[in-house]
């Protein structure tokens, strides 16, 4: 493929004690595409984006972002090169307003500038349809409401590649279908790395899928490929 | 009006009542009111690293003591006037917050603690060890015709209340400033979620650092200036006591408020003050208060009125 790589991986592995939990994963990751990362639970996926972003050191390999090894930066520095990353587990600032929030998220890039924060945090805020919560503080949102701030924190930060680690979980249907439209209309302007359990979410934002089973890279293609993979049906569904 | 503008007023306000109060209170309270105010810029110390960053540390003691023993020393034995005396004790007590900020932050939460507080014992045994110069628990007294700054006697109860008054209204705008500033906002984002300020993308280590040397040097200013202005330095300011006390007016005034540290140094004061003049078992009364403030008002004074009425209090 001729596609500049924004991310890519070299033998990356990380073992926690005897367990492997990722091992030996060379992937790459062209810029501007949508990737969906699937597998079973338990297989690595978390393990392995949180080696990405640094939360986790790797054991072994190399991670190269826009050209660099950043393999023995920490998580910040990753972060300020233009990652961001959005949790598993939901991660506000619980006592904090909606605004606060996201402020925060975008306050690193801009520093000190108070008024252009005010304007790229209302942005953030509206694109994931919070904005009249603007005020409200954040633990007081249902769970589905943190879940789109979380983003709009991601969002705020107008990262190069977007990590997001199952962000539908917990979301309505109706809630499914607005971050589906939303995950297209940021596409043109960040790649995104998503980990979804949702198969019908996959299918049908993903450019490019790649399976994980045991902490190792079990298929790669495009969604068509990937449904009618007998091994991937076979790591999903289980064989005897 | 704005936001804004009312917390500026609000807090200016305070510092221009507190300037009004020297001419009308009486000796008793007006002498009162100048120790609380040092005090009180010791708690606004304190209250950066607490109430805003989330680092409780049971060391401040040695901060403190750190400025007063570094202003009392030059004094004493190099011969330092007043202005350079204060000088060597903020440095002091500065480099000794970057060396404990330094190691102490690899620990967290109650190791944090636990370190903070064996460095300040460490200290206050140092202080003891050099008994021959610090004096150690009799301490020593600094002069009168020792403590005259720009020609003006800090020993002269007028002219000290408006010292202290100088040093508490710096204190409390740098803390306004501080705490309304991007870099206040990540103190506070850190309390609230290490983790998730880190993956926004700040480097968590160094605010942490940069809060404990700005906590620790505003301490040891504290320092200093209770030393000089009240003519004495002495190893029971090093002591673990010394670390609880702004902990307990910072918890009682609101952590993580501005004025906080104020309401509570004013309110422990007088507490003990008024229960002393009732009983002799004035600790009883005072201990009756705390847990009175414990139940019904569990963000401290003014963490309580901002929770009720005043939500825009910084």
């Amino acid at each position: 493929m001729a596609a500049v790589n924004l991310l890519s991986t070299q033998g990356l592995s990380r073992n926690f004690g005897g367990l492997m939990a990722v091992h030996n994963v060379s992937f790459d990751l062209p810029e501007g595409q949508i990737r969906a990362i699937i597998g079973p639970n338990g297989a690595g996926k978390t393990t392995f984006v949180s080696l990405l972003c640094g939360r986790i050191p790797a054991s072994q390999g190399k991670v190269t972002f826009l050209g660099e090894d950043v393999t023995a930066l920490p998580a910040h520095e990753r972060i300020s090169r233009g990652m961001a990353y959005t949790f598993q587990i939901t991660s506000i600032f619980e006592r904090l307003t909606l605004r606060d929030n996201v402020s925060l998220a975008v306050q690193r890039r801009l520093g000190s500038d108070r008024q252009q924060i005010a304007v790229e945090a209302e942005a953030a805020l509206e694109s994931v349809g919070l904005a009249a919560r603007a005020d409200q503080v954040a633990g007081d949102l249902s769970y589905g409401h943190q879940r789109l701030l979380e983003l709009a924190m991601g969002l705020g930060q107008k990262p190069r590649l977007l990590i997001l680690d199952e962000p539908t979980q917990g979301l309505a249907d109706s809630e499914i279908d607005e971050f589906v439209s939303l995950v297209r209309s940021v596409s043109g302007e960040t790649t995104i790395l998503l980990i979804e359990h949702n198969m019908n979410v996959v299918m049908d934002v993903a450019d490019f899928i790649t399976v994980i089973n045991f902490g190792e890279i079990l298929a790669e293609g495009n969604p068509a490929d990937i449904r009618g993979n007998a091994d991937v049906q076979a790591a999903y569904l289980g064989t005897g | 009006m704005s936001a804004s503008a009312k917390i500026w007023t609000l807090h200016l306000g305070l510092v221009a009542a507190l300037f009004v109060l020297q001419f009308i209170l009486p000796t008793y309270h007006h002498g009162n009111l100048a120790r609380i105010m040092v005090l009180a810029s010791y708690a606004i110390g304190y209250n950066i690293l607490f109430g805003y960053t989330g680092l409780l540390s049971l060391g401040h003691a040695l901060f403190f003591a750190g400025g007063m023993y570094g202003m009392g020393l030059s004094i004493q034995y190099l011969g330092a006037t007043p202005a350079p005396a204060l000088l060597i004790g903020i440095v002091v007590a500065f480099v000794i917050a970057t060396v404990v900020g330094l190691l102490a932050l690899r620990t967290t939460g109650v190791a944090f603690m636990i370190v903070t507080l064996m460095f300040a014992q460490a200290g206050y045994l140092t202080v003891l060890l050099f008994g021959e110069y610090t004096r150690g628990d009799e301490g020593f007294v600094i002069q009168q015709s020792q403590r005259i700054l720009a020609g003006i006697d800090l020993s002269d109860p007028s002219s000290r209340y408006f010292a202290a008054l100088v040093l508490f209204g710096f204190c409390l705008i740098l803390s306004l400033v501080l705490v309304q500033s991007s870099f206040g906002k990540v103190l506070v984002a850190i309390r609230e979620n290490e983790d998730r300020v880190q993956m926004l993308g700040f480097d968590v280590f160094r605010h942490k650092l940069l809060a404990v040397i700005i906590s620790g040097t505003v301490a040891g200013c504290a320092g200093a200036a209770y030393g000089l202005l009240f003519g004495y330095a002495g190893a029971s300011f090093a002591t673990v006591q010394y670390s609880i006390f702004p902990l307990l007016w910072v918890l009682l005034g609101g952590a993580g408020t501005v004025l906080g540290p104020f309401v509570g140094t004013l309110f422990m004061f007088y507490l003990i003050d008024l229960s002393s003049g009732i009983t002799s078992a004035y600790m009883l009364i005072a201990g009756v208060a705390l847990v009175l403030l414990t139940l019904f008002a569990r963000q401290g004074l003014t963490g309580e009125l901002r929770k009720r009425f005043v939500p825009w209090l910084p």
